[in-house]
């Protein structure tokens, strides 16, 4: 199983996908609601504080806005436990959506710059080209090295069979 | 009105990162403040694909299109609101661009007040708190900021970072002023209160309604009684227009205060948009003190100087106090004139006000300059260069805040 970054990096789609070959999705959800577990606070969606654009200097200077730097406060942890990688190139909003392209340019350039196996593709356009965009993410992931699972993953992966049986 | 005056104020947030800097609970508290409440446009997802096309500006980021999206819904009245914030990073560019047209946007189409600003993640509720009482100011006290004439005998204080100002009015006439360095907020508010009333031959008593301003002015307004306790945008831009006469039409108001400067676009004396400046003192009063103590020579002498001077003759960046204190003792060890040196801080201020805040601000004529720093004849001047277009200082230019404040409090006096 690897860690694959995803991007969108809100995609639930990709999500999916890469959950259904048996890796593990690195996404903003998980790390939007790790934050709020936590921090022990109930007042969703978000839980920034002035201090996550502080922490994003990790992943971006001081003269880069605070939204970025915030986002990347998120994203950069993300992208330094990636394994593996899906770059969707022009997706519509609904797919997923990082509201600010400053930041979506220095998550694909870290992405990228990683040395991990990174996997390209354009958002379809056509049938055809929908077929073709999940055989090529298939084949990626398939092509990806399982590995054992870490510590408390195996309860995690039992759930989904579990729901499965209730359908 | 009554119900208007107490009630909530809807306020469109249109905004970019907000959240991710973190700012967004210091924006929820600074409205919670003056009893408004952000609210956030429903539009159609599908729009975000589209309205770059639309609006005229395609942009990358998602969130800026949603912003403009955002606008479009209030403009075309989808969503009702009574107000503007139109926020979006501090450095960020393609922000910069969409907060700027979405701004002129609003206002073009709209009588919707509007207020834009950059934010870090170190804003705090109280930077915005004048900026979101001034904008519901607008909202809820139209009818009394239409007030053309002053009526009765009323009195304004103004406590600035610097001085602190008190007139008293009567029958559309000042009667009496005070003007004093602010040290203890309270005791010089009293002194300057003190010597108005004694020149105006009246007793605090006999006063009808009084005002405050400034950013003394809840402290003062609790223990004075004020009857109206009014942030300084709306107060400065109504006696601003009052004092030069021009209280119908266009107008922009730029007051260089002690610690900072604002700049107002104005319409029927009602300010529509406005921006307060303050990155660094390097364009406000408190840089021509500075300057004026170390040529030796006192501040309200600082202006003849510099009408004498050539500013080309020194090269000065007041975008910083520091820096600018240094370039005024290198121009100075070079054998820089005092003349020259004085002009070019006057330039420098000027300069720095167009490139931070005239850019907010549509510049329409007349154009008033108000403020303690309209009184150093150097700075109406270098404006007037630089803009190419005539200057207006009204007489008493230093005490507008306490003239709008008398102003406005006589609207009590008929309630």
């Amino acid at each position: 199983m690897a860690k694959v970054f995803i991007y969108p990096i809100n995609s639930l789609i990709l999500a999916d996908l890469v959950e259904r070959f048996g890796h593990e999705p690195l996404t903003m959800m998980s790390q939007i609601r790790e934050k709020v577990t936590s921090l022990s606070l109930d007042s969703p969606p978000l839980n920034i504080t002035p201090e996550d654009p502080k922490l994003g200097l990790k992943y971006a200077a001081i003269e880069v806005p605070a939204g970025v730097r915030g986002r990347m406060s998120l994203i950069g942890p993300l992208i330094e436990q990636t394994e593996a990688a899906i770059i969707v190139e022009n997706p519509p909003t609904d797919f997923g959506c990082v509201g600010c392209d400053r930041t979506n340019e220095l998550t694909k350039y870290l992405v990228r710059s990683k040395g991990v196996p990174v996997l390209e593709v354009k958002y379809p356009e056509s049938d055809e080209e929908a077929r073709d965009f999940v055989n090529k993410i298939a084949a990626f992931l398939e092509s990806l090295p399982e590995g054992k699972p870490e510590k408390g993953e195996q309860a995690k992966e039992e759930k989904p069979v579990e729901e499965e049986g209730k359908k | 009105m009554s119900t208007e005056e107490a009630g909530l104020v809807k306020i469109a947030l249109v905004s970019c990162g907000s959240e991710y800097a973190g700012v967004q609970p210091e924006f929820e508290e600074a409205a919670a403040k003056v009893n408004a409440k952000f609210v956030y446009p429903e539009i159609d997802i599908a729009s975000i694909e589209t309205i770059g096309r639309d609006f005229g500006l395609e942009v990358a980021s998602g969130d800026l299109r949603l912003m403009m999206a955002r606008a479009k819904a209030v403009v075309e009245g989808t969503t009702n609101v009574d107000g503007v914030f139109i926020t979006t990073c501090f450095r960020c560019a393609e922000g910069a661009i969409v907060r700027n047209e979405v701004r002129r946007y609003i206002h073009r189409h709209s009588n919707i007040p509007v207020i834009s600003y950059s934010f870090t993640e170190s804003t705090s509720a109280g930077t915005l708190l004048t900026r979101l009482e001034a904008l519901t100011t607008v909202v809820r006290r139209r009818h009394l900021l239409t007030r053309e004439t002053q009526a009765g005998l009323t009195a304004g204080i103004d406590s600035g970072s610097t001085t602190t100002k008190a007139v008293v009015m009567r029958d559309n006439k000042i009667i009496g002023m005070g003007w004093v360095p602010t040290t203890k907020v309270l005791e010089s508010a009293e002194e300057a209160y003190s010597i108005a009333l004694k020149e105006a031959g009246v007793s605090r008593e006999e006063i009808q309604a009084l005002g405050t301003t400034g950013y003394g002015r809840f402290l003062i307004g609790n223990s004075f009684k004020a009857q109206l306790v009014q942030e300084e945008i709306t107060v400065n831009s109504k006696g601003a227009v009052y004092l030069a006469d021009r209280q119908r039409g266009p107008a922009t108001v730029i007051d260089i205060g002690g610690m900072d400067n604002k700049a107002i676009s104005v319409e029927d004396g009602i300010p529509g948009m406005f921006t307060m400046g303050g990155i660094c003192a390097g364009a406000s009063g408190r840089f021509f003190e500075m300057i004026a103590k170390r040529l030796g020579v006192d501040i309200t002498e600082l202006g003849a100087l510099a009408v004498k001077g050539m500013h080309e003759n020194v090269s000065m960046n007041s975008y910083c106090i520091v820096f600018g204190t240094q370039s005024l003792v290198n121009s100075l060890a070079k054998g820089a004139t005092p003349e020259d040196v004085a002009a070019a801080a006057c330039y420098s201020v000027v300069e720095q006000i167009y490139e931070q805040q005239l850019q907010e601000v549509d510049v329409k004529e007349p154009l008033i300059l108000v403020g303690g720093s309209s009184l150093i004849a150097g700075v109406p001047k270098a404006l007037g260069e630089l803009l190419k277009i005539d200057v207006l200082v009204p007489e008493n230019s230093h005490m507008i805040g306490a003239v709008g404040a008398a102003l406005l409090a006589s609207g009590f006096v008929e309630e």
